[in-house]
């Protein structure tokens, strides 16, 4: 068990099973097949992420370093939390992009839901947590992973 | 953030509780960066991403009438992406069903709500909204509220407009406040390259191709590269902005690239030459062992690899006049050595309205015409985001379409074999 410390982007706390993208996480590519034809489970679309690709990322710690590509990314964050299909949290190695924060920021102001968003865990995170292992997100930033 | 008393005010409730919210988006958004203060958008049009009525999106469209219903004054007109539809584009009668009853049933509530958002027009969708014909060009230095990505990269690299890589909705809500955090891409700091790409390939290297390699490598940072004016000389010309604006689309959409220099051509880098470079800038090398090998790693994920392809799409994003016209030539020649008088695939080229307006005026048109390709102003994107398309086997010039669907990339020189039937698809 480890305790990593990043800083916290959208307040929260909870506790999820982790899925982790190692590389750049595509939130268009992952998203739009699953939110454009209501799959419950909402697996990952992005062919290029072999880490999660067909993986459920619905109510999941989705670990990783950065998001990149279309600019639709904060909106399709923004509809999947106001479908109620977002990650459990999202807990990034790396500063967070300016697509997924304002995402999550869209999320957090505009809806009901709360998705916890940590951000600057570090490399050595992303490192050590693997999909399957269980996460807790501390009200102050602190990441807990066993 | 400081704020100014009429920004503050704004916070506070001063014009209503929804416009705070639209406020307090753009606060929390800028100080996640680090942002000290909002700065004026000084552009003349923002530019929006989002141009699909999609049922499931609705939650966006629910959003945006909280926003019309509270009487916020409007803010910059502004235009927008491609249309997700185009009758003009070959499609089955089951897509058709598909696109109009289940996916694109919010089009035209959505194309309303943006009439009453300030879209400049029915013209006004395109995602190349830079080109003259379209008229959104920014100046050098305006401060843009874009998204976009291939459209932000654009501005920001070729034009020397600032703009960060905002995402759908922001970028709306920026041209309603008339401002924007000011962090990152519209700072002099953020603007400095922070990886160092040298160019050792033997031929001019295909623009999606080496924008595809960069972006990969890069992700979100500034790449400043070396190399590249060999192939394109140092003046923006026709040709330089056309392979430019590939080049950009494909950074952006393979990794996060939202500003890039080219050593001799690009405005920063031609003013400020490598001074432009941070210090302790990561070093990439490209030559064609890496561009090859970048090809290689795509995945091809149709259900049968080697199925005839049964459509084309080039143009994403769109294509411009002189690309239009070149590629006009090139496929009466492709044509013409393979003994065929139209295409052997269907073809759809995408472009602007406003362009494809002017390219009718030319004898280009017909001519194109005649080969059996056809010219929309549709977005590829759009049209192959349903589970029709999956069994689909859709090729494409576009490394951005190739990301984001199940189309299957070649290059240009490829794709022109393909479509006037000099060769079967391997």
């Amino acid at each position: 068990m480890r305790t990593f410390h990043g800083r916290v982007v959208v307040p929260g706390t909870c506790t999820a099973e982790a899925l982790v993208s190692r590389g750049g996480f595509n939130t268009l590519a992952s998203y739009q097949m699953a939110l454009m034809f209501g799959d419950k489970k909402v697996k990952c679309g992005d062919q290029n992420n072999p880490d999660i690709y067909k993986k459920p990322m619905i109510g999941k710690a989705l670990c990783l370093p950065m998001t990149i590509g279309s600019t639709t990314g904060g909106m399709v964050l923004y509809a999947a939390c106001s479908l109620h299909k977002q990650p459990a949290c999202m807990l990034f190695s790396k500063h967070i992009d300016s697509l997924a924060a304002s995402g999550a920021i869209l999320g957090d102001v505009w809806t009901d839901q709360n998705m916890p968003v940590i951000d600057q865990l570090g490399d050595e995170f992303l490192e050590y947590v693997q999909t399957g292992m269980k996460v807790t997100v501390a009200a102050d930033g602190a990441v807990t992973v066993e | 953030m400081h704020l100014t008393p009429e920004q503050q005010a704004l916070l506070d409730g001063s014009q209503g509780e929804v416009m705070a919210k639209v406020v307090k988006t753009l606060v929390m958004y800028g100080e996640t960066f680090g942002a000290e203060r909002m700065t004026p958008v000084t552009s003349t049009y923002g530019h929006t991403v989002i141009s699909f009525g999609l049922g499931v999106m609705k939650p966006i469209y629910d959003l945006y009438d909280t926003i019309l219903d509270a009487g916020i004054p409007a803010g910059q007109k502004f235009t927008a992406d491609p249309r997700p539809l185009d009758p003009n584009v070959p499609a089955s009668a089951l897509e058709n069903l598909v696109f109009k009853r289940f996916m694109y049933n919010q089009q035209a509530r959505y194309e309303a709500q943006l009439k009453r958002l300030g879209v400049t027009g029915d013209d006004g969708y395109t995602c190349a909204c830079y080109f003259d014909e379209v008229g959104n060009t920014p100046k050098r230095g305006d401060v843009l509220s874009w998204a976009e990505s291939s459209a932000v990269v654009y501005a920001n690299s070729v034009i020397g407009a600032r703009c960060n890589r905002n995402s759908g909705i922001i970028e709306l809500m920026g041209s309603i406040a008339g401002f924007v955090p000011e962090f990152g891409l519209l700072t002099d700091e953020g603007r400095k390259a922070t990886w160092v790409v040298e160019l050792r390939c033997k031929t001019r290297p295909e623009p999606q191709l080496l924008g595809s390699a960069i972006g990969m490598k890069v992700m979100e940072d500034v790449p400043y590269i070396r190399g590249l004016d060999k192939w394109l000389g140092t003046e923006l010309n026709d040709a330089a902005k056309d392979y430019l604006k590939d080049f950009g689309a494909a950074t952006a959409s393979n990794g996060a690239v939202g500003l890039y220099h080219i050593e001799n051509l690009t405005p920063e880098a031609k003013d400020l030459g490598e001074d432009i470079i941070a210090q302790n800038a990561k070093s990439f090398v490209v030559d064609d062992m890496v561009l090859e090998q970048t090809r290689k790693n795509y995945p091809v994920i149709w259900k049968d690899p080697d199925v005839a392809p049964k459509l084309c799409f080039v143009g994403c994003p769109h294509m411009s006049l002189s690309q239009l016209k070149d590629w006009t030539d090139a496929v009466e020649a492709g044509l013409k050595e393979s003994g065929r008088d139209q295409v052997a695939i269907p073809t759809v080229f995408t472009a602007p309205v406003p362009v494809i307006k002017e390219f009718e005026k030319t004898p280009y048109a017909a001519r194109l015409s005649k080969t059996g390709v056809v010219v929309s102003y549709i977005c590829p994107l759009m049209y192959m985001n349903n589970p029709l398309c999956k069994s689909k086997a859709v090729i494409t010039s576009s490394n951005k379409l190739r990301t984001y669907t199940s189309a299957r990339y070649y290059t240009e020189a490829d794709i022109l074999k393909l479509i006037t039937g000099k060769e079967a698809a391997k």
